[in-house]
């Protein structure tokens, strides 16, 4: 038995990290490799959009509503600044923030989650009835009254949303982390003398990830949805920030008269949200287990 | 106790408590909002007299906790008090009260909830169905890629390129859906239609995925590929032996999209100006009319507390082990 | 003009007054030297000219909420203009297209005692939609109700000079005031101010009132729908007048576009070009006495300093914020908040471009060099407050002034940010005289007194100007003060903006008023179906 283990393992162990990660890849299905790419592009742009970007994020560089021309290929916008420019910083900004936003999210949601589902107890049930609460408050109505007691700033934005966010990681995380926790191997450990620590780290995160790593995606994508839906409402990202959300809501009478300008930004959010799916939907189905009969 | 009932009454205990502290929440954030009523309502013409004098009228001035029990006390009855709007004027008759104002757009919201729900639950899950039992074929990919797009496209986007479409240029459907109390059954679902498609495309894409993946999780258990092995069409197998299985995630996720039906269509609500509900919290909210948006708040905690009960029935009754515990 | 442009012009009008036939008034032109289509067009336009009564006219309104009310105390927006003016309510003297008071419920109002003591006289016959007769009580009522000591009405304002107020008879009522006012008949054709029926000492507040129209159908923050009043003195034009209530500016210019409404007002500006080439329309397009201004406290540093407010008065491009926030829409303004529609608008010397060099030696001479400010912007100040704050502080730059813009929420910016920040954005609605502009914004003792500007001089002509019936003695008086306030004052006046909306040209109308948007809140009964 604990030759065969080690058997296993020095096998794995003659393929460097490199290799494996380059075996992975190339047994990706295209859709996959496609969102890979796509999400690289995109944070190729992000990074570097002040060296690629022909003019910058908030200057004015012509007249208001040009149509495209050969300085600026998908013209300018109400106020006369150049939409490629706005496109590429909102890369930067939009992503930005939305992982930020994500990352606090899960950080405060997971954390409590996965805390409450192995300690259980009275702390589980507190925090369970407070998100029970939190989350029967519609979000956007939400977000409105508590963007409008903080004040408006980018920060304001990013951790009410992160917060709002959180408690529907916490019930994932909590859900997922607790039908783990009950099972045989978890108890093995415990009666083992394991640690607490051991266990959350060594047997219950590596057994939730998946779920949660699919969460992250959607909730990566929702949270461009949530602000653009904000600033259609006036309350989004402030300008002169770009974003791609508020961007479509800027421009949005555009679409009446079958102008193409709003689709731009739209099209970037829609693209990374089949990316990301995509590459999510690779990974769950690398993680399930189940082998596809062809 | 039967396993469902207890349940069922364990939930609605659980709910009344929500409830009670979503009105809190609600209170005390009008309550640290900056401004008041009087000022959301005079604007820029909002002097400290009259704003006093406002005030006073409605009771403003005194302590925010008597207000709140006050309100309870009142709620408890399923009295919700009285708009704030038009409390200030001398007349009885343009005082009203809060379930006059929000019983017909609650109709409205639930009329075109309902609307969405006929249309997108049975397309999501016959196109989730299509998608597992054809999986990873072009048909796949181009559902899902579709219904991601929808999804992850502003739902006023959604909203404006529909109505570009089907009212400016084919003029099929009236691009507002201003809609009364007195509006025929008929002309109400047609001047529903626009709205009620734009929110079928934004939450098909999610119900079909999780109808998707559910079932295509449950291709791997032993049952099924006993099923296979006995020779049965990938066809039967889905749907007799999969899908009962796989009801319990369908049906959080159908909850959760009927509850977002309600609660959170208030953009589409101002691209179509349809006078629902959502419309009303964000106006209450903004112009500090306490009673309504403590009403229209307690509704939507209500409909998100039922719908998930309704999805945890679901889920009992569909697995034997729930149903019939040892 | 030529003997025949002028006989064309007596035709023109004959067929506006229906008496000229299509017929003869194409041979009648024709014989003249006009091309048949030429003439065709001049009937075509003459014809136009002539109000007809019918149809349902429908306006896409981007004003409206769930707690609205008919209770004038109350009226703010746009959908109360008509309702108090030309709906359901009627007022006792008018505002025309001029901008001169002209007798409407009340037949005539005189001075007397140097312009202390005003009388107006009702017009006889007038009923409310109930039946009820108009009296002078009913007057007395209203003015009362707006001017109580418990009174929440934004109208009243309008009314701190009326020392008392009193019925002479069923249709006489006279105005004791505290100090002359010569434009005091110009109150009662605001819109707060439609005569309510009054029953045992209460108002009647329900949308009942004398206007051309019946209240037939209201879902506040939805639509309201009126009927025309047989028994108005003055019928409406349209037979049906629907209000909707379309907030979304995508969605108003949608419901335009596929023939739902007839007019929307608040277009989007930024599409205004391609809504000009929808077919059958035409864009309203009026220069009002609505301003955005941005105040600076005088009282506090640095702006307590002269050179300050002047070098940052000449350090701003106006004429960019109107080409880029008002789309062009609008004029720069001259740091008078006098519209220049208005009588008695002047435009002080030197006008206030955009001259950094100025501002820079202004700052130098007085040591104040790399001066920085704060500006605090939210668009609730104005639409494109934001956009127009980031231009300024573009603009002051080359002036070697660093504007430091500050994004305000826009929940409580009236409370929080207008009248205690020191720098600020704020937008005027106008007021329909000089004089009521000048008192509700600059004089010392006004509260809405956003600057804090107290100049001797200038308050002591106020009310002289006020009082004064002298035409001409008054006009150098009002050119006085918005000189001092132009050089002196806290208040920059940043530009002008049109009212800009869209109507089918199916429309007929007058001469557009420039007091407040909806032809002065007058369409309802003014505009008529071709």
């Amino acid at each position: 038995m604990t030759a065969e283990h080690a058997d296993i393992r020095s096998i794995k162990g003659r393929r460097s990290f490199g290799q494996n990660v380059w075996r992975t890849l190339k047994s990706a299905p295209p859709t996959a490799i496609f969102g890979m790419a796509v999400i690289a592009f995109y944070l190729f742009c992000a990074l570097f959009a002040p060296w690629i970007a022909p003019y910058g994020e908030s200057e004015i560089v012509g007249k208001a509503y040009q149509t495209s021309s050969a300085q600026h290929w998908f013209g300018t916008d109400q106020i006369g600044r150049d939409t490629v420019s706005r496109v590429l910083y909102g890369a930067r900004n939009t992503i930005g923030i939305a992982l930020l936003t994500v990352l606090i999210s899960f950080s405060i949601g997971g954390v409590l989650g996965i805390y409450a589902a192995v300690t259980r107890g009275w702390l589980d049930l507190v925090l369970s009835r407070i998100v029970d609460v939190l989350m029967s408050i519609p979000v956007l109505i939400f977000a409105l009254m508590l963007l409008a007691m903080a004040g408006k700033s980018v920060w304001n934005l990013i951790f009410i949303l992160a917060l709002l966010d959180s408690t529907r990681v916490f019930r994932l995380a909590r859900n997922t982390a607790l039908s783990v926790a009950v099972q045989d191997f978890v108890e093995a450990a415990r009666l083992r003398g394991e640690g607490m620590r051991w266990v959350v780290l060594r047997e219950i995160v590596p057994n939730i990830l998946p779920p949660l790593i699919a969460e992250f995606g959607l909730r990566f994508c929702f949270v461009f949805l949530t602000i653009s839906a904000l600033s259609f409402l006036g309350v989004g990202i402030q300008p002169p920030t770009a974003d791609w959300g508020s961007m479509v809501a800027e421009s949005k009478t555009l679409i009446t008269f079958g102008r193409p300008q709003p689709l731009i930004p739209a099209a970037a959010i829609a693209l990374l949200t089949i990316s990301v799916n995509f590459v999510v939907d690779w990974f769950l189905h690398k993680t399930s287990g189940l082998r596809d009969e062809k | 106790m039967h396993p469902v009932l207890r349940t069922v009454l364990q939930r609605l205990g659980l709910g009344l408590l929500t409830l009670l502290a979503v009105s809190v929440i609600i209170f005390s954030s009008l309550e640290l909002l900056p401004g008041g009523f009087a000022e959301a309502i005079l604007g820029q013409g909002a002097t400290p007299e009259t704003v006093a004098a406002f005030n006073k009228s409605l009771g403003l001035d005194r302590p925010p906790v008597t207000r709140y029990f006050e309100w309870l006390w009142g709620a408890s009855q399923f009295d919700f008090g009285r708009s704030f709007a038009g409390a200030g004027g001398w007349r009885e008759e343009n005082v009203r009260e809060v379930s006059t104002i929000i019983g017909p757009r609650l109709y409205n919201t639930f009329f075109l909830a309902a609307v969405t729900a006929v249309i997108a639950v049975p397309l999501a899950l016959v196109l989730g169905l299509l998608c597992a039992l054809y999986r990873n074929s072009w048909f796949d990919r181009i559902a899902n890629a579709t219904t991601l797009t929808t999804i992850a496209s502003p739902e006023f986007f959604v909203a404006y390129i529909l109505v570009f479409f089907l009212a400016v240029k084919l003029r099929w459907f009236p691009p507002l859906s201003t809609v009364s109390a007195t509006t025929p059954f008929l002309e109400h679902l047609y001047k529903a239609m626009l709205p009620a498609l734009t929110l079928t495309m934004v939450i098909v894409a999610h119900m079909m995925r999780m109808t998707r993946a559910s079932i295509i999780s449950l291709l791997s258990s032993p049952y099924i590929e006993m099923a296979k092995l006995k020779g049965l069409e990938p066809r039967k197998v889905i749907v007799k032996h999969a899908l009962p299985n796989a009801w319990a995630p369908i049906a959080t996720v159908i909850a959760f999209n009927l509850a977002y039906l309600v609660v959170g269509v208030v953009v589409v609500e101002v691209v179509f100006t349809y006078p629902g509900i959502g419309q009303l919290m964000v106006d209450s909210v903004s112009s500090r009319d306490m009673p309504v948006a403590q009403a229209c708040a307690l509704i939507f905690a209500a409909t998100y507390i039922l719908l998930n009960l309704l999805a945890d029935i679901v889920a009992i009754v569909t697995n034997p082990r729930l149903l019939h515990p040892r | 003009m030529t003997e025949f442009e002028s006989r064309l012009q007596l035709a023109s009008k004959a067929v506006s007054q229906g008496k000229l036939s299509r017929r003869d008034f194409m041979s009648f032109a024709i014989a003249g030297g006009m091309t048949i289509v030429g003439a065709q067009l001049a009937f075509t336009k003459a014809a136009r000219a002539q109000a007809k009564p019918g149809g349902h006219f429908r306006a896409g309104l981007g004003h409206g909420n769930t707690t609205d009310t008919f209770d004038p105390a109350t009226f703010a927006h746009g959908l109360n203009f008509g309702w108090g003016r030309s709906l359901t309510g009627a007022t006792l003297t008018r505002v025309d297209s001029k901008n001169n008071v002209t007798p409407y419920l009340a037949e005539s109002f005189e001075p007397s005692d140097g312009a202390k003591k005003w009388v107006f006289k009702l017009r006889k016959g007038v009923t409310f939609h109930n039946g009820k007769a108009l009296t002078s009580d009913d007057v007395v009522g209203t003015i009362n109700y707006h001017n109580g000591p418990d009174s929440k009405s934004a109208g009243k304002a309008y009314l701190g000079g009326v020392a008392s107020v009193k019925a002479d008879g069923p249709e006489t009522v006279v105005f004791e005031l505290k100090g002359a006012d010569a434009d005091f008949p110009y109150a009662f054709a605001q819109y707060q101010f439609p005569i309510l029926s009054i029953t045992d000492g209460k108002p009647d507040v329900s949308g009942l009132g004398a206007g051309p129209y019946v209240l037939d159908g209201f879902e506040p923050g939805v639509r309201a729908h009126f009927k025309r009043n047989p028994n108005a003195f003055a019928p409406g034009n349209f037979d049906e007048v629907t209000q909707l209530t379309i907030l979304d500016p995508a969605a108003r210019t949608n419901a335009y576009l596929s023939g739902e409404v007839d007019y929307i007002d608040r277009v989007d500006l930024k599409t205004i070009d391609l809504l000009k080439n929808a077919p059958d329309t035409a864009i309203y397009d009026v220069s009002g006495f609505q301003h955005y201004t941005a105040p600076m406290l005088t009282d506090l540093a640095p702006f307590d300093k002269l050179e300050v407010r002047q070098a940052l008065k000449w350090a701003i491009n106006r004429q960019e914020l109107v080409d880029k926030v008002l789309f062009g829409y609008g004029k720069p303004g001259n740091d008078t908040p006098v519209a220049p529609t208005l009588k008695f608008a002047t435009n002080p010397e030197p006008a206030h471009t955009y001259d950094p060099e100025k501002a820079k030696s202004i700052l130098k001479k007085a040591g104040l060099e790399g001066l920085k400010v704060d500006l605090s912007a939210a668009d609730a100040a104005f639409a494109g407050s934001v956009d127009a704050a980031l231009l300024m502080a573009e603009h002051a730059k080359a002036a070697g002034i660093e504007i430091n813009v500050i994004r305000e929420p826009n929940d409580g910016y009236w409370d929080n940010v207008w009248l205690k920040k020191a720098w600020c954005h704020c937008y005027w609605g106008g007021r329909p005289t000089a004089d009521t502009m000048m008192t509700v914004s600059l004089a010392e003792s006004a509260s809405w007194n956003d600057t804090h500007w107290k100049n001797a001089r200038f308050n002591e002509l106020l009310p002289l100007a006020r009082g004064e019936t002298d035409e001409t003695k008054r006009a150098t008086m009002y050119a006085e003060m918005q000189q001092l306030i132009h050089d002196d004052g806290g208040q920059m006046v940043l530009m002008f903006a049109n009212f800009v909306g869209a109507m089918s040209t199916k429309l007929g109308h007058g001469d557009f008023n420039s007091d407040n948007d909806f032809d002065g809140g007058y369409m309802y009964d003014r505009w008529w179906f071709v």
